[in-house]
Parts: structure tokens; C-alpha cells; sequence
């Protein structure tokens, strides 16, 4: 794969986002404003507001039918908003501006949208055409390399597979330099390798400093490469970076296994210095047991711990610190709503 | 409507490299027109020269008007799958995402496939009249060098390809699936037809005057008929379906957000 430079551009060692320690200053390169948007009786967005600075990856999720794909036709000028306001690339969406934004963004739906019987090639170059873009051969070239599909550029699009068709798809978002990039499920149906591929490119865009608006349903993908996430269903559930979500969602805790079961916990964990409250994590039996324990203060709880295990003749398998995920976030919020009428 | 030359030309392009590349496309545009070109030519040479003059008449108006509905079958069906299939294939939603106007791309659209259709018509025309006055008898041909329906084809076929497209394209736009869309633009695009057939069959003589106006008349209505498709071109309308919303909406349910970082 040509594109494998491109590939772990942006990613740490441990293959997570970066750039998330400090907010940029930077001006918004999306605003919206109680942004809503009613289909005959059904209400899809409902008063839904945020901010996505310049440079940022913006993690945009929800269960389906949450409103996302209104929301982004709506900020791509496909769709107007029924009550609401929202600026895209500092130009407010409506008709005056549809124009302009349109110059201003790139957007990659679902589906590559990829003309079967043309050449990859003659794909961007139609669109390049129609974006009025100047040296349009070169712009080509370079998207091609840069999507790293530059090998197959004269091949049918009908002939490639899935993966490369999105490599194609995404060639043809990053022709034409947009300032936001709205991608919608980037690497639905593809196989690691490939989903892998997309992720570098996804990150090599942070680098280049364009916005990236990613509408996904893979928490992890949305965790490792997004600097914030919004998590709709109709209305905005939550919105902030995912550590801090996490943060506030679920207290700090510690995972303690143990080899066989204590005979009274709570005379080992009680009164524990930073110790709020423990509890099973699994059934009682013959074999090694598990506490969760709730902490203030992880680094000051576990050397506690591990004293009062030993001190209480336990032998102490593991004490690690419970990691939750953004998926734990995203169930927290929405599972609930999921299935009921929208 | 400000179109740029340059973004028309783009979709012409696309549309005809499209067209090229899909064989069977090409097969039975260029058959349907053969096979209507078969027909009349056969008509017409198999009149021997003692023919009455009204079997001769009427068989030299049914071999003009045949060819005419080689101007109208072929553009119904392939601007009907202009915008459909455009959606059929994912490609209507990046595409509204350019900067490309409703002018330019419905120009474009509309040009390929105006263009192959029109010089399929005169083509086909052409072949028939010549075949007619090479192999014909030598009265039967001169019939059909002086028949009035002549003169009136070489107006109505640009004419009559122009309206099927646009009725093609405005079904194109409404319509989500393929076949409906292609079966409907057929009938859609019959209604001038039926004039055509009046001259033709010469219910009405078809004097320099009277094709005049009806040709002044046709090409009045396709310019509407290409502003009434630009108006149903609407963005909204082709990606959900429905209508652009301007209610006012219900009051939102309260909401809980969380924005730790905000």
C-alpha cells in the first residue's frame, strides 16, 4: 500500500489521537445554533447546538436514526434547517451561502459515490471540474498519492474493492483542499487493514489542518482518531473529549483480584484511605475473586489496598485501575433511548 | 440560472464517457432505431410503381412518421436515468455537494443526451430518404421526395427530442426507481408526438405555416418545460424525498447535555 507513510501520520505509539491536551485558538470552522429539523410529523434534530474549531477532528455519534446524516446534509447545504441557524467555514448556511460553502467542503458519504464506468482518474477529475479547481491534473496526482491509491488510478472504479473504492472516495474529498470534511461512516464495511489505512489518512488530514467532521458508529475509531465527540439522538446527549466524558460519567475505580474469596471484604476495604465503597465483581466460588472499588484518588488507594490485602493473608493477583471505554459512555447515554420513537 | 461553460461541458463529458463504456446501452439505442428504420424502408420498396396514389400516400406517411419515434423513445429512456441513476449509484449526494448549479448540470445532462439523440433522428432519416431514392421506384420515390412530412421531420425531430428529455429529466427527478422512471418518461414524452402524427398522417396538411407555427409552439413549451424541470431540481427534494420543511417545528424536548469540556 503506497499510502503506508500516510498511514501512521498523526498517531502516537500506542495508535491514539493527539492533540487533545490543549483547546486550539482558533476560530470556529463549524457553528450551530439550536439547529432543527422536522420531516412532516417527525422531529429529526431537535435543538441542537455545538462548535468544532479549525483543525479539529469532531467525533459525531449516535444510534441510527439519532439525526446525524440530517445534520451534516443540513451543514452541507443539501438540506435546509427548519428553525435554527448554523455557519459553515465562517459563511452561514442558507441560500445566499450554499455556494460558497460548497467550495469550502468536501463530503464523503456512506457510500463512496464513485461513477462505476469511469476511470479513478476520470472520477476526480470530474469532480475537480466541477469544484472549478485550477491545475486540475496536478490536484488529481497528488490527492491520488496522497489517498495512496495513485497505483490504481486507471483502473475502472467498479473494478476495485470496497476498500479502495473509499481510498478513491476520500482521493476525491482531499482534491479539492476543503477547510471542513464531513465523512460519514469512512470505513463502514471495511476490513481492518483497510479500516486501518483510512484511520492514517483520517490523521494525516489533522496534520494538514483541515476540520474533520466524522460521522461514525465505531466507538473505538471515534476514540482513537477524535479530539472531541458529540453524542446525538435527536437532541445532543453530550458533548467534550472523550477522557472527560469518561471522566464524568464514571467514578474512578480499582479492579482487585484476589486469589480465592475474602471472607469479609469489608473489614479489608472499609476505612481505606481514598476507598469510597467497594463491591463482587463476579459470583463467589472456589477459584480467584474479583472487588471493584471505588476510589478518590487511584495512586493513593491502591498501595492501601495492597497493604490491607496482605496484611488480611490474601493472595493478591492483580489490582489494576478500571479503564472505561467510549463505549461505556455511549451506552451510559444512549442506550437507554435507543429503540424508542424518535 | 448562471451556468459556467466549463462545469456543462464536464457533465457532458461524464455522460457520454458513461454512455460509451455501457455496451448494452449502446446496442439498443443504435437497434431501436434500425428496427424502425427496417420497417418503413421496406414499406416504401415494396410499393410496386402502378400503386393507386392513396395506398402509395398512405404508405409513404406511416414510413415518415416511423422514424420521428426514434427521436422520442431513445431521449425518454436515457434522461430518465440521468438523475436516478445518479442515485442508484451513491454519486447524487457528492455531486450536490459541489459548487455545480442546477444549470449546468441539468445543461449538461440534457445536451448528452440531445445531441447522440438528434443526429441518431437525422441519421436514421437520412439513411431512409436515401435508400427510398436509390431503390425505390422511380414514382414512389419522387412521392416521398415531395411529401410535405419532409420538410416537417427535419423541424419536428430536434423538437420532439428536446421535450422527451425534459420530460425525462423531470420525471428523473422525482422518481426513485429506474424503471418507473424510464416507463413513465416514455409516456411522458408521447403527448407531441401525437401532433407529429397528425401531420404525418396528414389529418392536417402540414403547410410551411402551419409546421412553422407548430414548431414556434413546441420549442416555446420545451423552453418552459426547462425551466419547470429546474425548478423541480431541488437538492432537499432529491436526497430525502421530501419537501423543504418551513413550518414552524414543535417546541424541543428539554435537553441534558453534558459538555464537560466546554
Amino acid at each position: 500500500m503506497s499510502g503506508d507513510s500516510a498511514v501512521h501520520q498523526g498517531l502516537d505509539e500506542t495508535g491514539t489521537a493527539r492533540a487533545r491536551q490543549a483547546p486550539r485558538a482558533v476560530p470556529a470552522a463549524v457553528e450551530v445554533s439550536h439547529l432543527t429539523k422536522v420531516f412532516g410529523g417527525r422531529t429529526a434534530v431537535s435543538d441542537v447546538s455545538f462548535s468544532v474549531a479549525g483543525g479539529e477532528v469532531f467525533g459525531f455519534l449516535g444510534p441510527n436514526g439519532a439525526g446525524k446524516t440530517t445534520t451534516v446534509r443540513i451543514l452541507a447545504t443539501l438540506i435546509s434547517p427548519t428553525a435554527g441557524s448554523a455557519t459553515v467555514a465562517g459563511i452561514p448556511v442558507g441560500p445566499e451561502g450554499a455556494a460558497e460553502i460548497r467550495k469550502r467542503i468536501a463530503v464523503m458519504p456512506e457510500s463512496p459515490g464513485l461513477y462505476q464506468r469511469l476511470t479513478v482518474t476520470e472520477n476526480l477529475d470530474y469532480f475537480a471540474c466541477l469544484s472549478g479547481l485550477p491545475r486540475r491534473q496536478r490536484r488529481v496526482t497528488e490527492a491520488l498519492a496522497a489517498a495512496g491509491i495513485a497505483d490504481r488510478a486507471q483502473d475502472l472504479a467498479g473494478s476495485l474493492s470496497k476498500g479502495l473504492r473509499q481510498r478513491a472516495a476520500l482521493a476525491r474529498t482531499l482534491q479539492n483542499q476543503p477547510a471542513v470534511m464531513f465523512l460519514d461512516e469512512p470505513t463502514s464495511g471495511l476490513d481492518p487493514v483497510a479500516t486501518h489505512g483510512v484511520h492514517g489518512l483520517i490523521a494525516g488530514l489533522r496534520d494538514r489542518g483541515v476540520t474533520v467532521f466524522l460521522t461514525t458508529h465505531r466507538l473505538e475509531e471515534a476514540e482513537r482518531l477524535c479530539d472531541r465527540v458529540a453524542i446525538m439522538s435527536t437532541s445532543l446527549r453530550t458533548i467534550g473529549r472523550p477522557e472527560d466524558l469518561r471522566a464524568e460519567l464514571f467514578a474512578a475505580s480499582l479492579d482487585v483480584t484476589v486469589a480465592a474469596a475474602l471472607p469479609g471484604p469489608g473489614r479489608v476495604f472499609d476505612g481505606l484511605p481514598a476507598v469510597q465503597g467497594w463491591k463482587d465483581a463476579g459470583p463467589a466460588g472456589s477459584g480467584p475473586a474479583g472487588y471493584v472499588l471505588t476510589v478518590t484518588d487511584p495512586a493513593l488507594a491502591a498501595p492501601a489496598v495492597t497493604r490491607a490485602l496482605v496484611a488480611a493473608g490474601a493472595d493478591v493477583l492483580s489490582i489494576t485501575r478500571s479503564r472505561h471505554t467510549l463505549e461505556d459512555v455511549y451506552l451510559e447515554l444512549v442506550a437507554g433511548t435507543e429503540g424508542s420513537p424518535r | 440560472m448562471r451556468a459556467s461553460i466549463a462545469r456543462a461541458g464536464a457533465v457532458i463529458r461524464k455522460e457520454l464517457a458513461e454512455l460509451r463504456r455501457n455496451r448494452l446501452i449502446v446496442v439498443t439505442a443504435v437497434l431501436l432505431p434500425v428496427i424502425f428504420l427496417i420497417g418503413p424502408t421496406a414499406t416504401i420498396l415494396t410499393i410496386k410503381a402502378s400503386a393507386l396514389s392513396t395506398t402509395l400516400d398512405k404508405r409513404v406517411d406511416y414510413a415518415l412518421f416511423m422514424p420521428l419515434m426514434v427521436s422520442v423513445l431513445v431521449p425518454a429512456v436515457m434522461s430518465a436515468y440521468s438523475v436516478v441513476g445518479e442515485r442508484e449509484q451513491g454519486t447524487l449526494e457528492p455531486l450536490l455537494t459541489t459548487p455545480v448549479t442546477r444549470a449546468e448540470l441539468l445543461t449538461g445532462k440534457a445536451a448528452a443526451v440531445f445531441v447522440p439523440a438528434a443526429v441518431l433522428g437525422y441519421l436514421i432519416f437520412g439513411i431512409f430518404v436515401a435508400i427510398t431514392q436509390l431503390a425505390a421506384a422511380s414514382p414512389v420515390a419522387a412521392a416521398v421526395r415531395h411529401a410535405p412530412q419532409l420538410p416537417a421531420a427535419l423541424v419536428f425531430i430536434p423538437l420532439l427530442a428536446a421535450w422527451a428529455i425534459w420530460a425525462g429529466l423531470a420525471i428523473s427527478t422525482r422518481v426513485s426507481d429506474t424503471r418507473v422512471a424510464q416507463q413513465l418518461a416514455v409516456l411522458g414524452s408521447l403527448p407531441p408526438v401525437l401532433i407529429a402524427a397528425l401531420m404525418s398522417f396528414q389529418v392536417i396538411t402540414p403547410t410551411f405555416t402551419l409546421v412553422a407555427a407548430l414548431g414556434g409552439a413546441l420549442l416555446a413549451v420545451d423552453c418552459a418545460a426547462c425551466l419547470v424541470v429546474a425548478r423541480l431540481f431541488d437538492r432537499e427534494r432529491l436526497i430525502t424525498g421530501t419537501r423543504p420543511s418551513r413550518g414552524i417545528p414543535a417546541p424541543a424536548a428539554p435537553q441534558d447535555i453534558r459538555s464537560p469540556a466546554s
